[in-house]
């Protein structure tokens, strides 16, 4: 019963950091392009140096 | 793409997106992205993969028809996309997809819970396990109770009643039951129920917002293809520049090459062709002269013009369209889709039954908590959350299919009325032939006179010309220099290699007589050497005749509408085997579709022009080339990508077996509360119950609808 006490609120904190986590990734536009995300990560980019 | 940021958006910058076609691994993306941004005026372009779009920043002053060539340099055929989905239905979706979320987070947490309530906790754990399941649940129902909430009280509202309104009245009830049961310390308390019905239900609510049609006006597109101001000669011989709103008939306006004409009129002055795709869909140039007739909205290619206006404003024929396409627009909201009208039996049938156990109890002597448990029960059960899944479940998996398989679907209920289709209409340019000038025969093929040509043909923007480079580039020909290159207007180009003088050009002026007959020709010559007379046309798609015959396999009978001339339409018509008429304007197509309406026929319109738009938009369903108008497109509930006409019968037999599957999926969740309604009146039904017959149709009807993943075939 005691280990209930501390379980409980630990689980319950992380399943809303995983909610809180979802919200980010749908708010900031994470789900737009979801294959294309896939392919991105294949483009050689050495000749175009990041703008920032 | 960060760079846009850094740019104030005051500075005349302005974004446009385009359909891109051809997109189809990294090496695409890398090349537009890496390449649009190099054109000046060009900030940034980001490809959106899934969608089959670019979103381009770009300076005011770039006009699309520039960015559309940028990109046509770029090896990839593009739309401008107008059809941007509003505003209001994105943030639709967004809410739903938060409300999903939080649901799911609930259901999830008070499912851990009501586990070890079901394995045997009592007495004080029970207690405290249902008091944290409260803590957890209400919230999460205020939150994502909301959608339902607010539509089943804007229904009762108005006297009427939706598929919300059980759905309300169920999740509100077993709450408040079952913070009832936990305040006495109860044995049951359907928590879990009420969460994962809100979760199973948004589900399928957020799969048909995703699904759902993109408000889009074609009618707009449509006008904004008419120049909103154009040159007019004031009878003193100088010139203003007028609104299109202040034209009048009887005034001179001044067409140069290259600009749109604003107005309807008779040419006065001066020799050119005229593309006029956008009103009759033929892609071949027409040749105008004095005393010939042009439409508004129509590009002046070759010289410049001189009109005096016949109609100007409301009265022209593009006008003419767009209130065709208006009117036809209204009688097609009028289609009510299968889930609502399944929805319409399904909730009083749902509320007379729970209120019926409700009065059966308290007769049979039961006290009123005990009934009121048996009617929160049988809404629960008879909750049509698997229902409510059906539908969208089956057409977002064969929308997916059908994306694989190149055909984007704009409208959610496409799929059911494609499925209904029994009369299939098609369009000859763009839609049955690829819609493009293509040299079919008299093409040289020694590399240096390929090399010349090819040179000749860059010289100049008319569309043989470029018909020309297109077909010699990808031939592999390689361009020869060549000096003093001049293109005359409405003749040709000449140049000279060394000594000797090369042409490119109408045929009796590069110095051969006949024209081929009716056919499209230019002619080509070297020097003294012989003429080569180039015959142009519009060749079929490659599968065409293919894909008509599994048409005609789907008991379909296909049927050819076309603007141009009998004799193109007849040998079109001819080689498919089908029956074309020829001649058509905008609005005969509409009338056709109109009578076969009128005699319950439902019509399947395929076509790629603004002169289909209206016959389009009156159809039962349409469907577009991608690399059709951007009215069509927007007229289209479906849009198909590529050379190919058979993504057409794919669309159909994908809509039907969708239509299947979506039948059987009510057969299955309507049997499985078929078989625990008489349970739930009986009073035997647990939350453990509840749960179990609740995730279970839902996933039953998910695995079934699964099988649509290998629809488009």
């Amino acid at each position: 019963m005691t280990g209930l006490v501390i379980l409980i609120p630990i689980a319950l904190v992380l399943g809303l950091a995983g909610l809180g986590a979802f919200f980010w990734a749908a708010r900031s536009g994470q789900f737009e392009d979801l294959d294309g995300a896939a392919l991105r990560i294949l483009i050689d980019d050495e000749n175009q140096p990041d703008p920032r | 793409m960060n760079a846009a940021a850094q740019f104030d958006r005051g500075e005349g910058l302005e974004t446009s997106t385009f359909t891109v076609d051809g997109l189809r691994c990294a090496a695409c993306i890398a090349k537009l992205e890496s390449g649009l941004p190099q054109i000046s005026g060009v900030v940034s372009a980001r490809v959106n993969f899934t969608s089959k779009r670019v979103r381009i920043d770009h300076a005011a002053t770039l006009a699309d028809e520039d960015l559309l060539s940028a990109i046509d340099r770029l090896g990839f055929k593009a739309q401008l996309f107008v059809g941007e989905s509003d505003a209001a239905a994105k943030r639709e979706s967004r809410m739903l997809m938060t409300a999903l979320a939080v649901a799911g987070f609930a259901a999830m947490n008070v499912m851990l819970l009501s586990v070890s309530i079901w394995s045997g906790a009592e007495g004080a754990t029970r207690t405290l396990f249902h008091w944290l399941s409260a803590a957890i649940a209400l919230p999460a129902i205020a939150y994502a109770g909301r959608p339902f909430f607010r539509s089943a009280w804007s229904a009762l509202r108005h006297g009427r009643t939706n598929m919300d309104v059980p759905i309300s009245i169920g999740v509100v009830l077993t709450a408040a039951m079952s913070l009832y049961e936990t305040m006495i310390g109860g044995a049951h308390a359907y928590f879990d129920g009420a969460v994962m019905l809100l979760f199973f239900l948004l589900a399928g609510r957020f799969l048909d917002s995703a699904m759902r049609a993109r408000a889009a006006d074609g009618v707009a597109a449509l006008m904004r293809r008419v120049p909103s101001d154009a040159l007019v000669r004031l009878p003193d011989g100088t010139t203003q520049r007028r609104l299109a709103a202040e034209l009048a008939p009887g005034m001179r306006l001044l067409v140069a090459a290259g600009e749109r004409i604003g107005a309807d009129g008779v040419v006065e002055q001066g020799r050119s062709s005229v593309d006029c795709s956008l009103v009759t869909g033929e892609s071949i140039a027409v040749a105008v002269g004095c005393g010939d007739t042009v439409l508004a909205g129509t590009i002046n290619l070759s010289g410049p013009l001189t009109i005096r206006v016949t109609a100007a404003g409301d009265a022209t024929m593009v006008a003419d369209i767009a209130r065709l396409m208006e009117s036809a627009t209204q009688g097609k909201s009028r289609y009510v889709r299968i889930a609502d009208r399944a929805s319409r039996l399904y909730a009083p049938a749902v509320h007379s039954l729970a209120a019926l156990s409700l009065v059966g109890w308290l007769i049979a002597g039961a006290g009123l908590h005990q009934a009121l448990t048996v009617a929160v029960a049988v809404l629960i059960i008879t909750c049509p959350c698997a229902l409510g899944l059906a539908v969208p479940i089956a057409q977002v998996v064969a929308a997916g299919a059908l994306m694989r398989a190149g055909v984007l679907i704009k409208d959610g209920s496409a799929l059911e009325r494609l499925a209904g289709a029994n009369e299939v209409l098609l369009d000859k340019t763009g839609t049955v032939t690829l819609g493009r000038v293509e040299p079919l025969s008299g093409m040289p093929d020694r590399p240096t006179e390929c090399g010349i040509l090819l040179s000749l043909a860059r010289a100049s923007r008319h569309p043989l010309s470029v018909a020309i480079a297109a077909w010699l580039e990808q031939k592999g020909a390689v361009e020869i220099a060549l000096s003093d290159t001049i293109e005359h207007p409405g003749l040709g180009v000449a140049a000279r290699i060394g000594e000797q003088v090369v042409r490119l050009g109408r045929p009796d002026w590069v110095g051969v007589a006949g024209t081929g007959g009716d056919q499209v020709s230019a002619a080509f010559r070297v020097g003294a050497g012989p003429v080569r007379l180039m015959i142009f046309g519009d060749a079929l798609r490659p599968d065409a005749a293919a894909a008509i015959e599994r048409l005609r396999g789907q008991g379909l009978v296909p049927r050819l509408l076309s603007g141009d001339a009998v004799a193109v339409v007849d040998t079109i018509s001819g080689t498919l085997g089908i029956a074309g008429r020829a001649r058509m304007a905008p609005a005969d197509k509409y009338r056709i579709v109109e009578e076969s309406a009128a005699l319950g026929r439902k019509v399947l319109m395929v076509g790629d022009g603004l002169n289909d738009g209206p016959a389009m938009k009156r159809a039962y369903v349409a469907m577009a080339p991608a690399s059709g108008t951007d009215v069509s497109q927007l007229a289209a509930d479906l849009v198909f990508f590529g050379d190919r006409l058979m993504p057409v019968p794919i669309a159909i037999a994908a809509a039907r077996r969708t239509m299947r599957v979506v039948r059987q999926n009510f057969g299955l969740a309507i049997g499985y509360n078929l078989l625990a309604v008489p349970l739930a009146i009986a009073g035997q039904v647990t939350p453990l119950i509840a749960a179990l017959a609740m995730s279970g149709s839902s996933l039953l009807v998910v695995a079934n609808a699964l099988r649509l993943r290998r629809a488009a075939r």
